[in-house]
Parts: C-alpha cells; structure tokens; sequence
C-alpha cells in the first residue's frame, strides 16, 4: 500500500520485482542504481547468499521528483526466485503497489517461468490482491542469449492478457529503465484512481 | 485491497514527533524512529544525522516479517518485542497496535529495563495515533476528495522526462 504523507508532503510505493531464479532481478536493481543520480537514490541493499543468489530482499530507494507538490518516492523490492524461498517471496509482497515480472526468456526456463508466474498469484491472492486488476509490467529478460525462446511464444504463455511487456538485456541495461517507467506511471495512475 | 492505506497529516506528525522526542530523552536513548510494518519511514528523532533512515526502515520491517513468519511456524501470533544486544549499541524493536514499529537505539548509558519501561509508557499514546489515523483515512477515502484525483497523465509523463 501507498503511504501518503500530507505531513511531509511525499508520496511512497512499492514496486516488487518477481519471477524465476536467476532471471536477472537484482540485475535490474543494480543497473538502476548504476544510472541513478546520487541525490535521487539511496543505498541499494542486498540481503545474498555468498553467491550472490538473493537469500530474502535487495531493495533500493529512488526518488522520481514532485507531482502536485508532492515528492514521489518508488522502494523497489526485489525476491528470492528460487522455489525453496516462498515465505520470505510472500511476505515481501505484503504492501506492494505493483509488480514487474521478470521472464528468463530461455527456452529452457519457460517451465520456471510458467511456475514463478503462477507463484505470484496464488501468493497475492492469499493477500487480497487480484494480479488482472494491479499496476503489472512483464519483462522478457536476456534477450541476448542465443537460445531466446521467440517474443511470441513467450506472450502466448506468460502474457495472455495483455499487459504492458518489455524486452529486456538487464546485463546491459536495455529495456530496464523503459519497464521502471511503465510500472511507476501505472502504479501513479491507480493511485490516481482510488482517490 | 487488503490493508488500508497508509495516510499522515501534519497534526499526527507531530504529535508522534513530541512523543519520539520524549521517548529519546527519558530513554537515554540516541535514536528512536517509527516505522511502518511495508517498511516505509514515519517519524525518527535522536542522533539521526549520518544514519541511512530509509535502509534502517526497510530492514527493520524485513526483520519483524521474518520473525512474524517464523512466530506463526511455532504458533504465536507475533512476536512483538525484539532485542538485538551489540558490542556499543543495542536495539529494541517493538511493534505498536499491530501496526506500526518502534525502533530505540541505545547505548551504555541507558539500559534495556529503562528502555523497556519508558517503550511501555508511549506504546498506547502511539497506538491511540495511529488507530486516529487509520480511522481518518478510511472517512477522507469514502468523501473521495483529496489532490490525487486532479494528477493528469502529463503531470506523470512530466516525472519521467
Ligand atoms: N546474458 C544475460 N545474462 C543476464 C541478463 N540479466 C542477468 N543476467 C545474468 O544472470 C545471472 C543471474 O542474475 P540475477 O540478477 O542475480 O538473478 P535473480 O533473478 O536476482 O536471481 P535470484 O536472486 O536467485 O532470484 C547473473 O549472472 C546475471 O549477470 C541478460 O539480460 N543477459
Ligand atoms: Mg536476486
């Protein structure tokens, strides 16, 4: 949930990156971080393994600027994607105001893809959340890699709804900052929406 | 949508902002701050200059969630103290209301009994606040009149360029 404060005048959200292990999430956060100015930034932090696999959350803060005289402020969240962390995935989701899920676009890990997709919204369900009616960006990440499963296929079986998909190269940053976007604007105009 | 939104206004800043201030003083403590439960800063007072507020925030609310997690594997409800003992600082970790965290941040020169005491005294001040607010967001919801509504899609178009 939002937290809107008239107080201080600032607006914050919380945007959670999901999907399988290894499909690039953190890769997304730190690549962010790279590029942000440091005035609208603050620490990135990432609770790992020693190899470097998320063992419960990165989060990183950024500030986008002011709309109405408001500062927006967007924690983005990032979960574990292997399957064996469930709870900490669960109760990272708890407050959430929109979710970008990261596809691991190798053909190899549609299995793991079709299953976090799945994941994700039986965890929210068991929260009250509807993933059809929430601020959701999907993003096809490594599109680099020569065994890429075709754009299509991927959009049949992740994405038979329709919602607003990006391809993605996190290691290089490209599509990262586009998908960033698209999830802030839909979760500012759902803000919008239920005021 | 589940929980309720989140919502402070100027007077309730800084009722909870006295009464962090109080807290620090009779404490001994060096910071206090409140957090809430998605991890997300409301009000901090003490030595905060030099300290990242906004990580200490988020990993205070990871922490209770995990510990939350790990209270309902065994069958508790919550846990709703914590108390981290370090080699100079220590930190006391209290959820208010089911709510809400307080965080304490103490030293040598306080102690946990007094820390516990003092935390004890404020707890239902806090609590009776943040039930305020809970309330007041949920009537100014319902009116449907607050400066959200008027945000047009190039006031957010305008955040991006
Ligand atoms: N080729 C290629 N590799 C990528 C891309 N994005 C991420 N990687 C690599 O994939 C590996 C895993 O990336 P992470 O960002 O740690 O994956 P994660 O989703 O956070 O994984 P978990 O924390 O286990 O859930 C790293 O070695 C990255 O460098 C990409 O677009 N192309
Ligand atoms: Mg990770």
């Amino acid at each position: 949930m939002s937290f809107i404060n008239y107080s201080s005048r600032e607006i914050n959200c919380k945007i959670v990156y999901y999907g399988p292990g290894l499909c690039g999430k953190t890769t997304n956060l730190q690549h962010v971080y790279g590029k942000t100015n440091p005035e609208a930034k603050g620490k990135m932090i990432s609770l790992a393994t020693e190899t470097e696999r998320t063992l419960f959350f990165d989060f990183l803060p950024l500030s986008l600027g002011e709309i109405r005289g408001f500062k927006t402020r967007f924690h983005l969240y990032t979960v574990p994607g292997q399957v064996f962390y469930d709870a900490s995935r669960k109760l990272i989701l708890k407050g959430v105001d929109g979710v970008v899920f990261v596809a691991d676009s190798q053909v190899e890990r549609m299995e793991a893809n079709m299953e976090s997709l799945e994941n994700l919204d039986i965890n929210l369900k068991e929260q009250g959340y509807d993933l059809s009616k929430m601020p959701f960006v999907i993003q096809y990440n490594k599109r680099d890699l020569p065994n890429a499963a075709p754009v299509e296929e991927l959009r049949k079986l992740l994405n038979p709804n329709g919602s607003t998909d990006y391809e993605a190269c996190a290691a290089t940053g490209e599509g990262v900052f586009e998908t960033l976007k698209a999830i802030s604007k839909l979760v500012l105009i759902e803000l919008k929406k239920s005021h | 949508m589940s929980n309720p939104q989140l919502v402070m206004y100027d007077e309730e800043a800084k009722q909870i902002s006295a009464i962090i201030d109080r807290l620090t003083k009779e404490a001994n403590a060096k910071v206090v701050f409140v957090v809430d439960k998605n991890g997300q800063l409301i009000s901090s007072s003490g030595e905060t200059a030099g300290l990242d507020t906004t990580s200490l925030a988020s990993l205070t609310a990871g922490n209770i969630a995990a510990t939350g997690g790990l209270a309902k594997l065994i069958g508790e409800k919550e846990f709703s103290i914590l108390f981290h003992e370090g080699e100079k600082d220590n930190l006391h970790i209290s959820i208010i209301a089911q709510r809400v965290i307080l965080v304490v941040i103490f030293g040598s020169q306080s102690s946990l009994g007094l820390v516990r005491l003092r935390v004890k005294k404020v707890s239902e001040e806090l609590a009776k606040i943040f039930e305020s607010l809970a309330r007041k967001a949920e009537a100014e919801a319902e009116s449907g009149d607050s400066p959200f509504a008027e945000i047009t899609d190039d006031d957010i178009d305008n955040l991006f360029n």
